[in-house]
C-alpha cells in the first residue's frame, strides 16, 4: 500500500507514550520528617543524660550461639539517629525542589530510624533491656489475622466486589474454630471449621451483593453487627453454660522446623511457630503467583478491572465474583481462628476487635497487591506489639497513648505515604447485562 | 459465511430498539450499517453478538437457525466484534488482553505466555499490525488498541467481524490503515459488517449499503449514491450538509493564552506550553484525535483544571487564579465535552439545569429563598427560542433527547452575555437536525463580535464551522492555519490529517501533495462528479 513510503506518517503515533514531565512533588513528606526530628531532639536527644546507657537484647535461650546483649551509649546512638532523619528531611526537600518523587526506602530509613531512636529514648539508663526478637515475634504473631484478612480482601476487591465483612468472617472463624475444636477435642478440626464458617459469611455477602444489588458496604456492616450479635449470644448462653464442652482451650502445637529455627533473631521468629503460621506462608506465595500467572488470576482481575470486557469474551463475571467471595470469605475464616486455636484461647466476646478493618486497610496500603498488603499488615502488627512492649517495660508514655499508635500509624500511611492507589476500576459496581 | 438476521426485534420498556430488522451480509463482503445515533445499529449488533436476547426473530448462519446465549456463542459461532469502546482491560498487556477468556494454560491453570505472546505476534505480522505483544493497553495509542480487538477477533476464527463505529476514534491515516486492513481481511474471506454514520467512509469502502432509521431498515443503497442521497436516506428528509455562514469578520484579539501546560499528577504532560489567540467575532477551532490535551485546555479555560504555568487572558486580564464562578461571570460560556455528566445534572429538571449558574443571584433568589415561578418562565422563555422539545420544563431533563438535552444546555450558557464561548464537542452524538441548529447558533454568536473556542473531533465540523484552526497533538499545538487560503481554497482534509498526527505544517502539505488518501481521494472523485 501507498501509505508504506510514507514513514513520517506513522510512525508519530505509534510505540512512544505520552510526553513526560515533573509533576508537582507533595511536600507531605519532608513535614512529616522534620517532625519525626523535632521530636527526637526536643524530647529525647535533650532529655537524656550524657552517661546513659542503653541494652538492645538480640538473643533467646534456644540459640546455639548465644549472642550477647548490646550495650549502646544512649545519647551518641540519638545524636546519630537524630542526623539520619535531619538527612533524610533535607534529601526530601531537595526531592521536592526537584520535582522528583521519593524513593520508598527514605520512608522505611525515617521510620526505623525513628523506632530505633524511642526505644534508645526509652531504655535509656535502665536495667531492663529492649527485648528485639520477642518485639519481632510479637509483631509477627500479631500481623497474623491482619495478614489472612487483608489477603481475603484482595481475593474479593480485584474482582469487584468490596469486602467489609472481613471483620465479621474473622470472628465467625474465631468462633468456631474454637468450639469444634473444643467439642471435638482436636485444635486440628477446629482449623477446618473455621474457614468454612467465614466462607459462609462470604457466601452471604455473594448473595446480597450480586443477586440484589445492595451496596456491598452496607451488606458488609450488617453481616459484622449480625456475627458480632451472634457469638456475643452464644458465647454467654450455651458456652458459659458449659465451659469444659465448648469452650476450652485447644492450642495448636508449635512446630519447630530445624536448621531454618535456629538461624539467628529471625529464625525464632519465622520458624518456630504453628501450623497456621506456615499456612499463611504458603498463602502469600501462593495467591502473589496465581493473581498474576494464571488463568484464574488473570480471569479475577479482568472482572474486577472492566466486567463488560470480560463478558464479552464469554467469563461469567457473577458467577467468577461470588466463588471469590466464597474463597476470599474462608480465607479470613482460617485467619480468625488464630485468635482462639491459634493463640491457645478460648473464645471470648468480640474478639477480633477491629482487626477485620485493619485488615482492609492494610489491603489498601499494600495497592492490592499480596506482597504490598503483608508488608502493611507486618507494619501495623509491629506497631500494636511496639505499645505493649514499651507498656510492659515500664516506659513514661501513658499506655493509653501508646494504644493509639497502630491506629495514628493506619492514618497517617493512608492518608500520606501510598502515592497515587488505584482501585481496581470496577469495585463496588454491580455487574449487570442491560 | 453467511449471515442473515431475520424480523428481529427489541424492546427497552416502550422504546422499540430494532423493528423487525432484516439483514443480509454474503461472504466475503463489506456490508455498512448506516444510521443516525440512536437508530438502532449497536442494538442490533449487540443481539448478533449474543449481549442482548432478541424478544423476536432468529440469526441465521449459512442458513442454519443459531441461537446465541452469551458472547462465547457468538464467538464459537464465528463472529468476532470490535465495540466502539473497547472491550479492553487498561492494565492488561497485549497479550493478556487476547489471551483472556481463551487463555492458553499448563498445569493448575497456570498461564503459558509465551504461547499467548506467540499468537499475537502470528497474527500481527501476517496483516503487518506492528502490535507488541507486551506492551499496556493503556500505554498504547487508540489505533493501536482497536488493532489489538481485530487480533483479538482473529485469533479466535472470527469469519464475521462486526466493526462499531470504528473510525470515531482514529486520525484520518490511522482510517486509511483500518480501511487498507479491512480490504485485506476481505481478500482472506472475512465478512465485515461496518458500523457508522459517517457518509463520506460508507462510500469509500462498502460493498453494500443497508441504512436504518429509527430501528426499521428504511432500504439499501449502493456505494455510488452521493453524500446528499445517503444523508436524506438516513435523517428521512432533506438536509443540508454544509454550515451556513458568511466571511468572518474578526476585531482585536480579546482572549490570549500564552505558554500555557498542564501536568498531571501521574508526571504526563497534558499540555505542553502552547500559545493562541482568538479574535472578537471569529471561531478558532481546536482539531485533534481525543486525548492530544483538548480536554485539558477548555477545561483550564474554565478553572476546573489547573494550569502548570503560563497565562490566560480575556480582555486584557489574566483569570487564571480566579474561580469558576467568578469566570462565568466575567462572561465565559462553557459547554462541556461530556453532556450527560458535567453539562447538566440529569436528576434535576429543565428548569433547574436552565439555572446553575445563576440560581444564587436576581431574578432567581431572593436572599436565601429561591423563586420558582421567577425559574419556570426563565424555562419557557428559554426553551421556546432554542426550540427545546419537552413536555413540561418540570421533567428530569433525562426524559431528552440528546439534541434537546444540549440544546438546553447551549441556552444557559448562552443566557448571559459572553465575551468568550468554549464549547467540546457540541454536536457528539447528535441528530443531523440539532447539530444544523447548534452549528446556526454558534455561527450567529460569533457574529456578534465573541470569539469562539470549539473543541471537536470530528473533521467535518471543524471544517465547516471555523474560520481558523489549531491541531493539537501530544499536548502541543502542531499549527495554526487559516480555514480557508488567500486564494479562496479550503485547507485539505489531508493536511489537516497529517498534522493530527503530528506533522508539521509545512511538511504536511508536501506529503499530502504527493499521497493522497482513500477518504481525500473521495473527496476529489465527489468534486469531479
Amino acid at each position: 500500500m501507498s501509505t508504506a513510503t510514507q514513514p513520517q506518517q506513522a510512525t508519530p503515533s505509534e510505540g512512544a507514550g505520552p510526553q513526560r514531565a515533573r509533576p508537582k512533588v507533595s511536600l507531605k513528606a519532608t513535614v512529616v520528617y522534620a517532625l519525626a526530628a523535632l521530636v527526637t531532639l526536643v524530647a529525647w536527644v535533650l532529655d537524656t543524660p550524657a552517661d546513659a546507657r542503653t541494652t538492645f537484647q538480640f538473643g533467646t535461650s534456644g540459640d546455639l550461639v548465644s549472642i550477647p546483649n548490646i550495650p549502646v551509649p544512649a545519647l551518641g546512638f540519638l545524636v546519630v539517629l537524630l542526623v539520619v532523619m535531619l538527612a533524610a528531611t533535607g534529601f526530601s526537600f531537595w526531592r521536592w525542589r526537584e520535582r522528583r518523587p521519593l524513593p520508598a526506602w527514605t520512608h522505611v530509613v525515617v521510620g526505623v530510624a525513628f523506632v530505633l531512636a524511642f526505644l534508645t529514648f526509652v531504655g535509656a539508663g535502665r536495667s531492663t533491656v529492649i527485648p528485639m526478637v520477642s518485639l519481632l515475634a510479637g509483631a509477627l504473631a500479631l500481623s497474623v489475622p491482619l495478614v489472612f484478612g487483608a489477603m481475603s480482601g484482595v481475593i474479593c476487591e480485584r474482582s469487584g466486589i468490596i469486602n467489609i465483612a472481613i471483620e465479621g468472617q474473622l470472628l465467625f472463624g474465631a468462633f468456631m474454630g474454637a468450639v469444634v475444636a473444643s467439642a471435638a477435642g482436636s485444635a486440628y478440626l477446629g482449623l477446618v471449621a473455621a474457614p468454612l464458617a467465614g466462607a459462609l459469611v462470604g457466601a452471604g455477602l455473594a448473595w446480597f451483593s450480586v443477586s440484589f444489588r445492595v451496596n456491598q458496604i452496607i451488606v458488609g456492616v450488617v453481616l459484622n453487627t449480625l456475627i458480632i450479635g451472634l457469638t456475643g449470644f452464644l458465647f454467654s448462653t450455651v458456652l458459659s453454660d458449659n465451659k469444659a464442652l465448648w469452650n476450652s482451650r485447644m492450642p495448636l502445637p508449635r512446630i519447630r522446623i530445624p536448621l531454618l529455627a535456629d538461624i539467628p533473631v529471625i529464625g525464632p521468629v519465622l520458624f518456630n511457630q504453628t501450623i497456621l503460621v506456615y499456612l499463611m506462608y504458603a498463602l502469600i506465595f501462593g495467591l502473589q503467583f496465581m493473581l498474576f500467572r494464571s488463568r484464574w488470576g488473570l480471569r479475577t482481575r479482568a472482572v474486577g478491572e472492566h466486567p463488560k470486557a470480560a463478558d464479552t469474551v464469554g467469563i461469567k463475571v457473577n458467577v467468577r465474583r461470588v466463588w471469590n467471595t466464597i474463597l476470599g470469605g474462608a480465607i479470613a475464616g482460617l485467619g480468625g481462628a488464630f485468635f482462639t486455636v491459634g493463640s491457645g484461647l478460648a473464645f471470648g466476646r468480640e474478639m477480633s476487635a477491629g482487626q477485620g478493618y485493619i485488615a482492609l486497610a492494610a489491603m489498601i496500603l499494600g495497592k492490592w497487591n499480596p506482597w504490598g498488603a503483608v508488608m502493611a499488615a507486618l507494619l501495623f502488627g509491629f506497631s500494636k506489639n511496639l505499645g505493649n512492649v514499651l507498656s510492659s517495660i515500664g516506659s513514661g508514655v501513658p499506655s493509653e497513648l501508646l494504644l493509639m499508635l497502630p491506629y495514628v500509624i493506619t492514618i497517617l500511611a493512608v492518608a500520606g505515604f501510598v502515592g497515587r492507589v488505584r482501585p481496581p476500576a470496577a469495585e463496588g459496581v454491580p455487574y449487570t447485562k442491560s | 459465511m453467511k449471515l442473515e438476521l431475520q424480523g428481529i426485534t427489541k424492546v427497552f420498556g416502550s422504546l422499540v430498539a430494532n423493528d423487525h430488522i432484516d439483514l443480509v451480509v454474503e461472504p466475503g463482503e463489506i456490508h455498512a450499517l448506516l444510521g443516525e445515533n440512536g437508530a438502532g445499529k449497536s442494538t442490533l449488533m449487540n443481539v448478533l453478538y449474543g449481549l442482548y436476547d432478541p424478544d423476536d426473530g432468529q440469526i441465521l448462519l449459512d442458513g442454519a437457525p443459531a441461537t446465541f446465549k452469551g458472547p462465547g456463542d457468538a464467538v464459537s459461532a464465528g463472529i468476532g466484534m470490535v465495540h466502539q469502546h473497547f472491550m479492553l482491560v487498561p492494565v492488561f498487556t497485549v497479550a493478556e488482553s487476547v489471551a483472556l477468556g481463551y487463555e492458553p494454560t499448563g498445569a493448575g491453570g497456570v498461564l503459558r505466555l509465551e504461547e499467548a505472546r506467540r499468537r499475537v505476534r502470528e497474527i500481527s505480522d501476517r496483516f503487518g499490525f506492528q502490535v507488541d505483544p507486551d506492551a499496556r493497553i493503556e500505554d498504547l495509542p487508540v489505533g493501536v488498541q482497536q488493532r489489538v480487538e481485530i487480533i483479538k477477533a482473529l485469533s479466535r476464527d472470527a469469519q464475521v467481524l462486526i466493526l462499531d463505529e470504528p473510525t470515531a476514534v482514529l486520525t484520518p491515516q490511522e482510517t486509511d490503515e483500518l480501511i487498507r486492513i479491512m480490504r485485506e481481511l476481505k481478500e482472506s474471506g472475512t465478512s465485515i459488517v461496518f458500523i457508522t454514520h459517517k457518509l463520506r467512509e460508507v462510500r469509500a469502502i462498502a460493498d453494500r449499503i443497508t441504512v436504518i432509521r429509527r430501528g426499521r431498515v428504511v432500504g439499501e443503497a449502493s456505494p455510488t449514491s452521493t453524500e446528499t442521497e445517503l444523508a436524506s436516506l438516513m435523517v428521512g428528509r432533506s438536509v443540508s450538509l454544509t454550515v451556513e455562514k458568511e466571511p468572518a469578520q474578526p476585531g482585536e484579539a480579546t482572549f490570549e493564552v500564552e505558554g500555557l501546560s498542564v501536568v498531571a499528577p501521574t508526571g504526563t504532560v497534558l499540555v505542553d506550553d502552547i500559545s493562541f489567540d482568538v479574535r472578537a467575532g471569529e471561531i478558532l477551532c481546536v482539531a485533534g484525535v481525543q486525548g492530544n490535551g483538548q480536554t485539558e485546555l477548555a477545561e483550564v479555560i474554565l478553572g476546573i483544571e489547573e494550569a502548570d504555568s503560563g497565562s490566560v487572558r480575556l480582555d486584557g486580564k489574566d483569570i487564571l487564579g480566579t474561580g469558576v464562578k467568578e469566570r462565568l461571570r466575567s462572561g465565559i460560556g462553557f459547554v462541556p465535552e461530556d453532556r450527560s455528566t458535567d453539562g447538566v445534572v440529569s436528576s434535576f429538571s429543565i428548569a433547574e439545569n436552565l439555572v446553575l449558574d445563576l440560581y444564587d443571584t436576581p431574578p432567581f433568589a431572593r436572599g436565601v429563598s429561591m423563586s420558582p415561578a421567577k425559574v419556570t418562565a426563565n424555562a419557557e422563555q428559554r426553551t421556546e427560542e432554542f426550540d427545546v422539545r419537552y413536555t413540561s420544563v418540570h421533567d428530569p431533563i433525562s426524559t431528552l433527547s440528546g439534541g434537546n438535552a444540549q440544546k438546553v444546555v447551549l441556552a444557559r450558557e448562552m443566557s448571559r452575555p459572553l465575551r468568550l464561548l468554549v464549547a467540546s464537542q457540541p454536536t457528539r452524538g447528535l441528530d443531523v437536525g440539532s447539530i444544523e441548529f447548534v452549528h446556526g447558533r454558534v455561527v450567529a454568536e460569533r457574529d456578534r463580535g465573541t470569539p469562539v473556542i470549539i473543541v471537536s473531533t470530528e473533521l467535518d465540523e471543524v471544517l465547516g464551522l471555523a474560520d481558523r484552526i489549531a491541531v493539537m497533538y501530544r499536548g502541543r499545538i502542531v499549527g495554526i492555519v487559516d480555514a480557508v487560503g488567500e486564494d479562496g481554497t479550503p485547507v485539505s482534509r489531508d493536511v489537516l490529517g497529517l498534522m493530527m498526527a503530528g506533522v508539521p505544517l509545512e511538511d504536511a502539505q508536501q506529503q499530502a501533495a504527493q499521497h493522497r488518501s482513500v477518504l481525500g481521494a473521495a473527496d476529489l472523485g465527489e468534486e469531479q462528479a
